[in-house]
């Protein structure tokens, strides 16, 4: 979304912001006769719709509240298929009156003068009753009278104010988390409750013991107290004994054990002592853990849900209506009401929508998002197309054969779905650490009683409990939670998605780390990667290249400052070909060595021969530049290695990861860029299919953890299959379902501060274990002397927990970024 | 009779209804977004602007 600012900033006029989102305006596009400047075509018709509907506020509230600075983005699409009754059966919810209720997911979405914007909706646009925006999700809910507007006109004011709407998917799961939460929240409310008036009733009775309270008062509170602490431990701390039989049951140790076990014995043990009108009662120290245990859950889900949410809600990107030909005329149409047999209609860069064959027209189709092949594949008459590929350079028809989940990329997308998420994979820290947890205070708490019985059987009973309320594991349980909830909330801001907390703990090992070449390490698409010649020939290629739809093109005029490029006559574009037109006086072609050879017959001198051979060696493509009938400049294309990539594996590879690439294009090209990115590497795969990725993966794990990543379709079986999973920049729905963490900002450095702030968090949990662990043995060793009484440990259990929260809140993991300073 | 015995309850009816309100508030999902209504409360309940023209 906000990519397109890059290109933009490239040269800034420092002193000039635009209008509308106030970054720099470029030097070309200042326009003198205008008092209002703007970066981009997007930023200024959003400012004149804002203008027009009469809430320049907006622009007072963004100075007011200092909020972050984007460019708006338009598509100025129609969105005359939201109003197709298959649409609105599908994404549409129905109420009385003819109202009707919808969730959109909308781009460009960043800063609360946006929820001010878009919630005025009403106001601009009459038969609108109400927006209601969600603003970490960037969703809006929407009602509107249907007699009275069009969905589709409300989504056109959506857009041209620089928020395109696209219908929500993944509803049903959000909606299923939300449940959930809530859930869990209303568990957290009534512990909460229920531990608070423990409390008052407990400080009561300890006054009272120094106080000769009456002995009725002291009965009723004790088993006022007990009534409430056995719902708590009934109600909301049912979780925990549900989590030990699982875990009994599964045979592996989870804290929830110890906890269960603690809140059995001790609740046990203080309705004995109820029944019986002495002793300890216990029942306040355990309201107060269950409380604290469920507190430390709800933050730890929630930071993992919003990750979740956020991921999800990138698939509604994907485009929701298609070009559909009907007899002659264009339509635009639901993705729902395409049948097979249909004639679509897909312009140049935009995605195939379905499986199918193409009818009519000549094009290129990148098809790396699903084998990993980076060089376009052509299009011709009879061809077949997959759904997802992006169609490079010119309109194709295509006749649709199979839709939605029974597609190639729906049957990936589906199958990856029903292995669900594998977070029970990994085992974590505190459950392996839970295990010695458990059997060390147990043999404490017989070596206690068994000490005590022969020194003083009158006080056994009671220190034995005292060592086990005072070691819970409440510093324990919330050890690992807060750190690692406090460190998923810091990354998502860094836009670092996390879904499974497991991924985190893993990464901070460093181990075997499998990239995908196409997308991943390189840019995906054709760009400019050598240029042999003058320089000065680029502006003239550059304006005969500049009319041209086609991706090698449109990489020519790439970085060519366009303003000072001269204007080619007569140009005249042969598709998959080349160029030729007049500049300067000159004839210009450009082309491939074949098409420059029809066009003059002319000599191909030696260097351009060598470095034509030199560039299909490498997997590249040469282009030839001749002017006035000789050969001046080769252009070599191909995709271009990220500028961070070299440098970001050079500080993994120091951190002791081992680094490998297994890549669904030509060996050639994989060897290309390895030995452009330099260093290392402990594989090299070249021509994987995605099943091959797979077995990659599955066979290194035998030998240790591999995390993998990759963007693409073809990398979601191994994304899924690996330790971590990790989908790039741009990455596919597929790849974003099966990958367990999700980086939104494109190049390598992302997974640098991922892994660098997963180690960080490693150490807080480490710290935070370690200090509850420290307390818990000072605080055994005391009871087991006798030196605490149940009162003492009663007070003294919530300092660990206390310790531990503070050490989380304070832990620096995923540093916030310092604000861009345009 | 100590007044301990009635107001005890009380204290507890009390406290469940402040619960049972809770539970009410989340059930209608107001806990669900804990950032949008903190940012929309800064503005201003404006007056909608006469002058708001269609924006086709």
């Amino acid at each position: 979304m906000i990519d397109d600012a890059a290109i933009i900033d490239a040269r800034p006029a420092h002193l000039i912001a635009c209008s509308h989102c106030g970054l720099p305006v470029p030097t070309v596009l200042v326009d003198p006769a205008n008092d209002d400047q703007f970066c981009c075509a997007a930023c200024q018709t959003v400012y004149r719709v804002v203008h027009e509907c009469g809430l320049n506020r907006y622009y007072e509230l963004r100075r007011e509240l200092e909020t972050d600075r984007a460019p708006a983005r338009t598509t100025g699409a129609d969105f005359s298929a939201f109003d197709a009754p298959e649409f609105q059966q599908a994404h549409c919810i129905e109420l009385p009156d003819s109202r009707h209720s919808i969730e959109l997911y909308l781009e460009g979405v960043h800063c609360a003068a946006c929820v001010w914007l878009i919630e005025k909706l009403p106001q601009i646009r009459t038969g609108v009753v109400q927006a209601r925006l969600d603003l970490p999700r960037s969703l809006v809910s929407i009602v509107w009278d249907d007699d009275r507007a069009a969905l589709s006109t409300v989504a056109r004011d959506l857009d041209r104010l620089g928020y395109p709407p696209h219908p929500a998917r993944g509803g049903e799961a959000r909606a299923a988390r939300t449940r959930e939460d809530r859930r869990l929240l209303i568990r957290v409310a009534v512990a909460g409750a229920l531990a608070g008036n423990v409390m008052l009733l407990a400080i009561a009775l300890y006054s009272g013991m120094f106080d000769s309270m009456q002995d009725r008062f002291a009965t009723l509170f004790r088993w006022v107290s007990m009534g409430l602490g056995v719902a708590a431990i009934g109600w909301p701390g049912s979780i925990f004994f549900k989590g030990a039989i699982a875990s009994i049951r599964a045979r592996t140790p989870r804290l929830d054990l110890p906890i269960a076990l603690a809140l059995s014995l001790a609740g046990a043990a203080g309705a004995v002592n109820v029944v019986r009108g002495s002793g300890e009662i216990y029942f306040d120290s355990l309201t107060m853990l269950v409380f604290l245990l469920l507190v430390g859950r709800v933050l730890q889900r929630s930071a993992q849900r919003r990750a979740a949410d956020a991921v999800e809600l990138l698939y509604s990107l994907t485009p929701a209506s298609v070009t559909l030909v009907e007899n002659d005329e264009l339509l635009q149409a639901p993705i729902e009401a395409v049948i097979p047999g249909a004639i679509l209609l897909v312009r140049a860069g935009e995605t195939i929508p379905v499986d199918g064959v193409v009818n009519d027209g000549l094009s290129q189709v990148d098809e790396s998002i699903l084998t990993g092949e980076s060089k376009p594949v052509s299009a011709a008459p009879g061809r077949p197309v997959s759904a997802g590929a992006v169609n490079l350079s010119a309109p194709i028809r295509v006749r649709a054969q199979t839709i939605g989940d029974a597609t190639r990329l729906g049957r990936i997308l589906k199958q990856i779905e029903s292995e669900g998420v594998r977070s029970a994979r990994v085992q974590s820290l505190v459950d392996r650490l839970s295990a010695w947890f458990l059997i060390s205070v147990l043999s404490l708490a017989s070596v206690t009683l068994l000490l005590w019985l022969a020194i003083d059987p009158s006080r056994a009973v009671s220190n034995t409990i005292a060592l086990l309320i005072v070691t819970c594991p409440c510093g324990l349980g919330l050890a690992t939670p807060l750190a690692v909830a406090a460190a998923l909330g810091k990354a998502s801001q860094r836009g670092i998605f996390v879904k499974c907390d497991e991924a985190l703990t893993q990464l901070a090992h460093p181990g075997l780390l499998l990239l995908d070449k196409t997308g991943t390490l390189t840019e995906g698409g054709v760009r400019l990667v050598q240029w042999i010649g003058a320089e000065s020939l680029r502006p003239a290629v550059a304006a005969l290249e500049s009319a041209s739809s086609h991706p090698i093109g449109r990489a020519l005029c790439a970085d060519v400052d366009m303003a000072a490029a001269p204007t080619a006559d007569d140009a005249e574009h042969f598709i998959g070909q080349g160029a030729v037109g007049v500049i300067d006086g000159a004839r210009l072609v450009v082309g491939s060595f074949d098409f420059v050879q029809s066009q003059w017959r002319t000599h191909t001198p030696n260097w351009a021969s060598l470095a034509q051979h030199d560039a299909l060696e490498k997997g590249l493509t040469p282009i030839a530049v001749a002017r006035g009938g000789a050969i001046e400049a080769v252009a070599v294309m191909g995709d271009r290695v990220r500028d961070d990539a070299g440098a970001a594996l050079e500080t993994l590879r120091n951190r002791g990861w081992r680094v490998g690439i297994v890549s669904g294009d030509d060996r050639r090209v994989v060897e290309e860029v390895t030995a452009q990115l330099g260093g290392e590497f402990a594989m090299l795969v070249g021509g994987a299919s995605p099943e091959k990725k797979c077995d990659i993966v599955e066979n290194a794990m035998r030998k240790g953890p591999v995390a993998f990543v990759g963007d693409g379709v073809n990398d979601a079986a191994a994304l899924q299959r690996a330790t971590v999973g990790i989908a790039a920049h741009g990455g596919a729905e597929a790849s974003l379902a099966a990958a367990d963490i999700y980086l939104t900002k494109p190049g390598l450095t992302p997974l640098v501060e991922l892994i660098a702030g997963a180690r960080r968090t490693r150490r807080v949990v480490f710290r935070n274990i370690g200090a509850a662990l420290g307390y818990n043995a000072l605080a055994a060793t005391l009871a087991l002397t006798g030196l605490i009484t149940p009162i003492v440990a009663a007070i003294l259990m919530p300092i660990s927990s206390l310790t531990v929260l503070t050490l989380s809140i304070r832990a620096r993991t995923f540093t916030r970024e310092e604000a861009p300073c345009p | 009779m100590s007044v301990i015995f009635i107001v005890l309850p009380l204290a507890l009816v009390i406290a469940a209804a402040a619960v049972a309100a809770f539970i009410w508030s989340v059930r209608t999902g107001q806990l669900d977004d804990l950032e949008t209504p903190a940012v929309r409360m800064l503005f201003d309940d404006d007056e909608p602007t006469e002058d708001a023209q269609d924006p086709d």
